[in-house]
């Protein structure tokens, strides 16, 4: 142990002639007073030693950087204390002030700073918090920049796939955006998985890719790779940044880009001596942002909405189907309210699920491929389809031809391009959801039908006989664990509060069908791509957006493999995640198909040689749990979530024989769907 | 069926590469695209000849609209328009056919720009079909080679494809 050394003044002349360390009294406030002419004092970084398990003490940058003013201004205690606060658990051995002695300057004097320090700086104005990376030759000063400061904090992730996907469950869990930090070369080649599965599910992303210097672009350099060709079509818009005058600009249009109109992923790739310490120039940070060519539209039509409104004041059976739109665009009380107002039935997608509380009575279910009865019946049946932010995808509309043979169809969406792409339209809508469905509400309130139930109340007779049906019941007296089971498990214990991250198979089917979210933003999937391995590094992301919530990724027995390695990075910070496997021996989704289109020719979808995933998860530090019976499930579960600092890693043994249902095959249309086998035919008919 | 698509595209190093991979990433087809800078040097207008359904070409312009890169878009065809492509042949010209070769030019209001012993290169201007007319018209044989610009347009009347 240091001893704390007593308080010391401040001298100007530092490390290199900017800095000055000083170590301030543990009992007093601490009062810097610089030697030689007046300064602006900045306190630059504290330094905190974090005490590992394996009793390394770990330095770590904790404390935004301030300016306290001139010379001779206290230093508060409590600029010192809420180190702590950050890194719950950590605790200071000693720590130390860094404090940087910039001459004293007018006020709006313009600061000069080097590409690498832009970088930096730009993030924090752009009111960045948490950058998720992995460094590399070609952004070396970049990181170096890091070090030297303290306001963004930097995730070491163990794979840049996985950095891009913990900058997906943050911008997913927040509505931030999500920002990640790569090397050339492999480091953007590794991360094109994550911004690929950003772009599906339209997710703020802003990606600095490092990239070769410039004189080199173009030779087959070291650890060159065309990021902005391999990145073109899986983004939203990408840059190159060819002088660091242009730096700053980027950046702000990368941030406006990626987080207005339909978000999506925007790549920076910038060369090593764009960043080049040693070259400075005057640094401000745009403010205003215009762009002749880049227009998100806000506000919907107001001819069109009264459209929709007159459509939906007619209609006899009418249907809400949302989408992942109105979890990003914010439109989740907008939603609920109109919903309401109208007593109409609600269904969602996979992506939407949340924005429209699960439990309400109102909620109908997901739809499509793997949705519920009645959801897929009353899209087959309805008259009036009114489509939020929802992108009618092959998964949700079955064979086109036979999809909503009835409707007269309503489509919402901010984005020109998703609507009629798919599916003819009556009234397109483009625009913001909370905006548009804030402007429906008013305009259906103000000439809705005395008795707002009645005109729908048979339709509801008809969608609670299909409910009746209970087509996701399955086998409860069986003595393997089912799927099912654990999912519903998993909601009893977390009771709703949970944030729940899925990888791609069975489980995340079952987990959208069993587990109600009340709330959006909960509920945070690869749905588009689909890409195995997202699951676990998106619930870092969640967990350091919100470092005192339950998190949980559930997983499969293949797809947790394809990511496995973050157990180290969840280790490193102290990640209090709950991996939820359910492990079914099988590539599930791969082995049902194979089962029902191939005659059970299980051909590679065994996953073989499984680990022992206790043993790998204690390997890390972490707690390892093995659950192989029903009735022991709830305890452990309860165990498990009761730690609450603690990664735990549950490896449920369910039954390999699971399926899920009920299913649309292939061409066929929403009316046509396969129940499971414990649902008779008759009961179909 | 047939579209000419005009647009103006803020002048940056990957603006064409995006209008392209658009293209071949969708499957959209495309037969032909003209790209320059304009009297702007930060725009570049790009005319493009695309075929497909209504709802096919719809998509296409909405994508197209949807490039950040994009600044205005015009779908030529739906109004009264002006098309010209630029073409330039090299033909065999020896001694017995000059002279017809002179007369097709002639006729077609084609220039010859470029005379050897034993060729021509003929420049001609027009709308597509008129080039596609005036090979057809070039005796058998005596291609060897054509290079064509590919279509640009302008709609007829006072109103511009303009930033305002
Ligand atoms: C194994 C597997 C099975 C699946 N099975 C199903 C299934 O059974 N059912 C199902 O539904 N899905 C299923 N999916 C998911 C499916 O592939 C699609 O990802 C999903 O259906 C798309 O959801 P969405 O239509 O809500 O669109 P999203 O991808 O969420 O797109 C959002 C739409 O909203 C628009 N938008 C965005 N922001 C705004 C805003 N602010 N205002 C207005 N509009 C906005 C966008 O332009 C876009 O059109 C499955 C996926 C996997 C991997
Ligand atoms: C990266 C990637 N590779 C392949 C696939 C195809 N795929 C979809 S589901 C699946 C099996 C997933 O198995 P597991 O994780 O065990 O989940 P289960 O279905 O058994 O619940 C596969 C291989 C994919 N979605 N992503
Ligand atoms: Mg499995």
């Amino acid at each position: 142990m240091v001893n704390e050394p007593e308080p010391q003044h401040a001298v100007g002349g530092g490390d290199d002639g900017r800095y000055a360390h000083f170590w301030p009294h543990p009992e007093s406030d601490a009062r810097l007073t610089t030697a030689g002419d007046p300064c602006n004092v900045t306190l630059f970084f504290n330094v905190f030693n974090v005490p590992l398990s394996s009793g390394i003490l770990e330095r770590r940058c904790l404390l935004a950087p301030r300016s306290i003013g001139r010379h001779g201004a206290p230093v508060e205690r409590a600029d010192m204390a809420d180190a702590s606060s950050i890194f719950p658990g950590a605790w200071a051995e000693w720590r130390s002030l860094k404090v940087a002695l910039t001459e004293a300057q007018p006020d709006g004097a313009v600061v000069e700073l080097s590409g690498a320090e832009i970088v930096i700086q730009a993030l924090v104005d752009e009111g960045v918090e948490i950058v998720f990376g992995y460094p590399g030759g070609s952004v070396l000063h970049i990181y170096d920049a890091l070090f030297k400061q303290g306001s963004l904090k930097h995730i070491l992730v163990r794979h840049e796939q996985a950095a891009a996907h913990a900058a997906d469950g943050y911008a997913s869990a927040t509505g931030k955006c999500g920002v990640c930090l790569v090397t050339s070369g492999p480091g953007a080649t590794n991360a094109v998985t994550g911004i690929a599965t950003a772009y599906m599910d339209s997710i703020p992303m802003v990606v600095l890719t490092g990239q070769v210097p410039t004189p080199f672009i173009g030779s087959d350099a070291f650890q060159e790779v065309d990021t902005v060709g391999i990145t073109r079509p899986c983004v939203k818009h990408n840059f190159l940044v060819k002088d660091v005058r242009d730096l700053a600009m980027t950046i702000r249009k990368a941030f406006h880009i990626a987080t207005t109109g339909r978000p999506g992923p925007v790549v920076i790739d910038i060369p090593k001596d764009v960043t080049d310490p040693n070259i400075k120039i005057p640094y401000v940070y745009p403010r205003e942002i215009k762009m002749r060519s880049y227009n998100p539209v806000e506000k919907g039509h107001p001819g069109q909405i009264r459209k929709a409104v007159d459509l939906m004041l007619e209609a006899k059976r009418p249907v809400f189907y949302t989408g992942g739109g109105v979890v990003l665009g914010d439109g989740s009380a907008q939603l609920t309210e109109l919903a309401h107002a109208t007593g109409f039935p609600v269904t969602s997608t996979l992506m939407g699920l949340g924005a429209f509380p699960m439990t309400d009575r109102q909620f109908i279910g997901m739809l499509g491929m793997h949705g519920t009865y009645e959801a897929n019946m009353a899209m087959h049946e309805t008259d009036v389809l009114i489509a939020i932010g929802a992108r009618f995808d092959d998964r949700v509309t079955g064979k086109i031809e036979h999809f909503c043979p009835h409707a007269r169809i309503i489509h919402i969406d901010v984005d020109p391009s998703s609507i009629a792409k798919n599916v003819k339209v009556d009234v397109p809508i483009v625009g913001q959801v909370a905006s548009v469905l804030a402007d429906m509400l008013r305009l259906y309130q103000e000439r809705k039908p005395s008795s707002p139930e009645a005109p729908v109340a048979e339709w509801w007779t008809k969608i609670n006989e299909w409910r009746g049906l209970d087509c996701l019941k399955y086998d409860r007296s069986s003595a393997a664990i089912k799927p099912q089971f654990a999912v519903e498990t998993l909601y009893k214990v977390t009771n709703g509060e949970l944030y729940l991250t899925s990888d791609v198979g069975q489980h995340q089917m079952f987990a959208a069908q069993f587990h109600p979210f009340d709330k959006p933003r909960r509920w945070i999937n690869s749905g588009g791509l689909g890409t195995m391995g997202y699951g676990l590094p998106a619930a870092m992301g969640v967990q350091l957006a919100h470092p005192e919530a339950q998190v949980a990724c559930i997983s499969g027995d293949a797809s947790i493999l394809m990511c496995i390695q973050e157990l180290a990075t969840c280790q490193q910070y102290r990640l209090p995640i709950k991996v939820v496997l359910l492990n079914n021996g099988y590539m599930g989704m791969v082995r049902q198909w194979q089962e029902l289109f191939y005659e059970s020719r299980y051909s590679h979808s065994y996953v073989d040689a499984l680990p022992d995933f206790v043993k790998l998860s204690e390997s890390f530090g972490h707690v390892g749990m093995r659950i192989e019976r029903p009735e022991d499930l709830e305890d452990a579960m309860r165990e498990a979530f009761a730690m609450r600092d603690r990664f735990v890693f549950l490896d449920v043994i369910v039954d390999p024989t699971e399926n899920v249902y009920p299913m649309i095959m292939a061409g066929k249309g929403h009316h046509e769907m396969q129940l499971s086998p414990s649902h008779s035919d008759r009961e179909l008919a | 069926m047939r579209h000419i698509i005009a647009v103006l595209l803020e002048n940056e190093a990957g603006a064409l590469s995006r209008v392209a991979g658009l293209f071949s990433a969708r499957g959209y087809n495309i037969e032909s695209l003209t790209v320059a800078p304009t009297d702007d040097p930060t725009l570049s207008r790009m005319t493009l000849v695309t075929t497909g359904n209504d709802e096919i070409v719809e998509q296409i312009k909405k994508q197209l609209n949807k490039l950040v890169d994009t600044v205005k878009l015009l779908d030529l065809s739906e109004g009264s328009h002006i098309e010209r492509e630029m073409m330039m042949v090299k033909v065999r010209a020896e001694r017995q056919d000059r002279e017809e070769l002179k007369r097709l030019a002639d006729i077609f209001r084609a220039n010859i720009i470029d005379v050897t012993d034993t060729s021509y290169v003929i420049e001609m201007t027009g709308a597509s079909k008129k080039l596609d007319a005036f090979i057809d018209a070039l005796p058998e044989g005596l291609i060897i080679e054509v290079v064509r610009s590919g279509p640009t347009g302008i709609a007829r009347g006072a109103k511009g494809l303009t930033l305002s």
